[in-house]
Formats: structure tokens, sequence, C-alpha cells
């Protein structure tokens, strides 16, 4: 492998590790594709770098114009990587209950913060960020969730990636977000391969995120293509703790949260099989929640705080 | 009797709630033991005699959408979860 023109032309391309360790039987084999591997650290790199590409090609973001964006972590710190480089000033709307590193992460790549409230969850900054973009036509939001350079980035990307490296790939598992990854990969995948199965892994909320004022409120992202989906499991931040700690112990992989829950869904495919391939894909590493202190404190502890925070 | 956990948006159409009981060996008919009950609910939970497409339902973990819909089987042990979509995950 060469060098890479800048830090942007290296984002994908992330490695695929077999989980032979954590394997059921030996029929059923397990691969993870490690996106904490890109350069700001997690998967979002494609879909900013995708979206962003898109957006000066078209014209719709004009060169040094601010780019807006609520995210919860990973995208915007992928965005304000990328905005760095290309002259493209930053501002994300971020939960004030998300872990400290991100904000930490986001400053020192010189974005701008603008909190919302935590106990809105992720709808709450996406209401906040669409506020702003209507007030001021300066800004740019190239909005995640509605971006079809996202799941695009992941159907031309992400899948043809894991195909070269797993050609028979049986089911694909991934975290749900805003369901770019599994809509991308799962249109891609289901071209190429009859029978393959796509399975998403969502975070149960907890009770001090549910907090919407009427269902009117609820969101489905709308780039995610629900009909793509084969099976969706929702896992406990328990469950993510447990998962996120086997992967580290037993495989010696140091990932976040959302590859916990991805993990404890991957096994329990994985074992009501007896043969075929599993990849799943493993968002980001465990850097920005190591001051949550999910593999050291106590679990009934760990649980009831993570109620009310986003750490996914 | 199987458990059903009520999200805090639907719980003013149950008295308040977290957890009810119903009977029922599909989700329609656990579903429709507790429209009996609570009335109110129906109207938040379906439409036209469908899941309205901003609620998820769940026999303990797993969507039942991507199963048998309305016609899944419920267990006396099984948990049916109702929550409200939003965006989660890995944003």
């Amino acid at each position: 492998m060469g060098s890479s023109p800048d830090l942007v032309a290296a984002i994908g391309n992330t490695p695929m590790v077999e989980l032979r360790r954590l394997a059921p039987s030996s029929g059923v084999r397990i691969f993870a594709k490690l996106e904490g591997a890109n350069p700001s650290g997690s998967l979002k790199d494609r879909i900013a770098r995708a979206m962003i590409d898109e957006a000066r090609a078209s014209g719709a973001l004009r060169p040094g114009q601010t780019i807006l964006e609520p995210s919860s972590g990973n995208t915007g710190i992928s965005l304000a990587m990328i905005g760095a480089l290309l002259g493209h000033p930053v501002r994300i709307v971020l939960p004030d209950n998300t872990t400290v590193e991100r904000s930490q992460l986001l400053r020192l790549y010189g974005a701008e913060i603008i909190s919302s409230p935590g106990a809105e969850g992720s709808n709450g900054a996406i209401r906040l960020a669409q506020q702003l973009a209507e007030a001021d036509p300066e800004l740019f939001m190239p909005y995640q969730y509605g971006n079809e350079a996202n799941p695009r980035a992941h159907e031309e990307g992400t899948g043809p990636e894991i195909l070269a490296v797993v050609p028979e790939t049986d089911v694909f598992v991934a975290g749900l977000g805003t369901g770019g990854t599994l809509t991308g990969v799962g249109r891609y995948l289901k071209r190429m391969r009859s029978g393959v199965r796509i399975v998403a892994a969502e975070p149960l909320p907890g009770e001090k995120l549910q907090g919407l004022r009427s269902l009117d409120e609820g969101f489905v992202p709308p780039v995610l293509d629900e009909s793509l989906l084969d099976d969706r499991y929702l896992v406990s931040y328990r469950d993510a703790v447990i998962g996120l700690r086997s992967l580290l112990q037993v495989e010696g992989i140091f990932a976040g949260l959302s590859s916990g829950a991805v993990i404890h869904v991957a096994l329990r495919v994985a074992a009501e099989m007896s043969t075929g391939n599993v990849v799943l894909l493993l968002a980001d590493g465990g850097w920005k929640y190591l001051s949550a202190g999910l593999w050291t404190r106590d679990l009934d502890e760990l649980d009831d705080e993570l109620q009310g925070s986003i750490l996914w | 009797m199987s458990t059903i956990r009520i999200p805090p948006v639907l719980r003013e159409t149950v008295g308040g709630s977290r957890t009810l009981s119903a009977s029922g060996g599909t989700v329609a008919e656990v579903l429709d033991d507790l429209f009996a009950s609570y009335p109110a609910l129906r109207d938040r939970v379906t439409e036209d005699g469908e899941l309205s497409r901003f609620v998820n339902v769940y026999v303990n973990d797993r969507d039942v959408r991507y199963r048998d819909g309305l016609a899944t089987a419920v267990g006396e042990e099984d948990t049916v979860i109702l929550l409200p979509a939003m965006a989660g995950g890995c944003r």
C-alpha cells in the first residue's frame, strides 16, 4: 500500500479481523471490520467525506462556507477533521450528556460546539440544528439523517470492501443510528449476494432519553430503508457493556459502546447458525468512552448512570 | 400473562403505569387485551389496524416487524416492549 496524498484520502480500507475466540462453533466464522482505524477514529469519516465531496461538487457548499451538523459525536468529529483540512469552519450541535472526550476532540479539530439538552436526545440536537440552519442561510447542513451520500458512501465503499475480503458473507450486523450503514451496505450485499441477511442492533434508550412529548416527535431517519432489514434487535446498555468487555478480554479489541451491542447481537445470530459467515462492523475504538469507565466500573452502578446519557 | 413495557410518552393513556400485564398468544391478542382496558392506547399505537410507523414493538428484544408482525407469537414469560421511533445509535 502506497502513501495517501492527505488524511482525507486515507479514509476507508479498514482492517477485517476474524474473531476465532468468540465464534460459538467451528462451522460459523465471525469477521469484524474495525472502523476505528479510520483517520478520526470512526466509520463516520466515510460519510463525512462523501457528504462534503458531493456538496462541494454540486456547489451546495461554497469554498470557506460554514458547516453545521447535529451529532452526538462521531460524525461531528469527522466533519471537524475534514472541514479543517478543506477550509470550512464547523459547528456541531452536541447533546450535553455525551462523554467529555467528544467535546475535547471537536475543539482540538477547531470546531465550535453548540449544546442541546441531553434529555431530548439526538432528536433534540436535530431540531435545534434545523432551527439554526433555517435562521441563517450562510450555514450549510449536510444532515446525515437525510443525505443520500451517507448510505452511498457505504454502498460504494464499505460494502465492496466487505465482499472483497469475505466473499461468502451470509449475515451482516451493524448498529442502527442514522441507518446509513445498514442501508448502504445492505443495498450492495443484497444486489451481489442473494440470501444475505441484514441485521440491526439498536440501543434500548434509557428512560430519561424517552422523554418525547408526543409520538409525533418520533423519528424514522429518511436515509433508513427498513425494507432491507431482516431482523432488528434491541440491546440494553448492560448487554452492550458485557459485549464490549468480552471484545477486549477475549479478542483484544478496544472498541466503543455500539460495538458491544453489535457483538452481542452477532453472537446471538451466530448461535442459531450451524455454518456460515457473519460480518460485523465495529464503528469506533474505545478512546472516546474511557471517561465513562465502561471497562472498569461495577456493572449495576454503570447501568443506572448510562440510562441518562447518549453513548452511541 | 405476559408483561408489557409502556414508554413514558404513552403512560398517560394507561394511568401512568410503567408495566402492565395482558394475556394473548400473539402481539395482536395482547394489544387487544390492553386496548379493552385502555381504549386511548389504541389510537396511539395502531393506525387502521396496523402498527403505527412511529411505534416499534418488540417481543423480548426482537422487533416484530421483521418477524410475523402483529401475528408474532408471545409466550407467558415474554415481555412486549413498546417504544417510540427515535433517532438513536451512532449518529
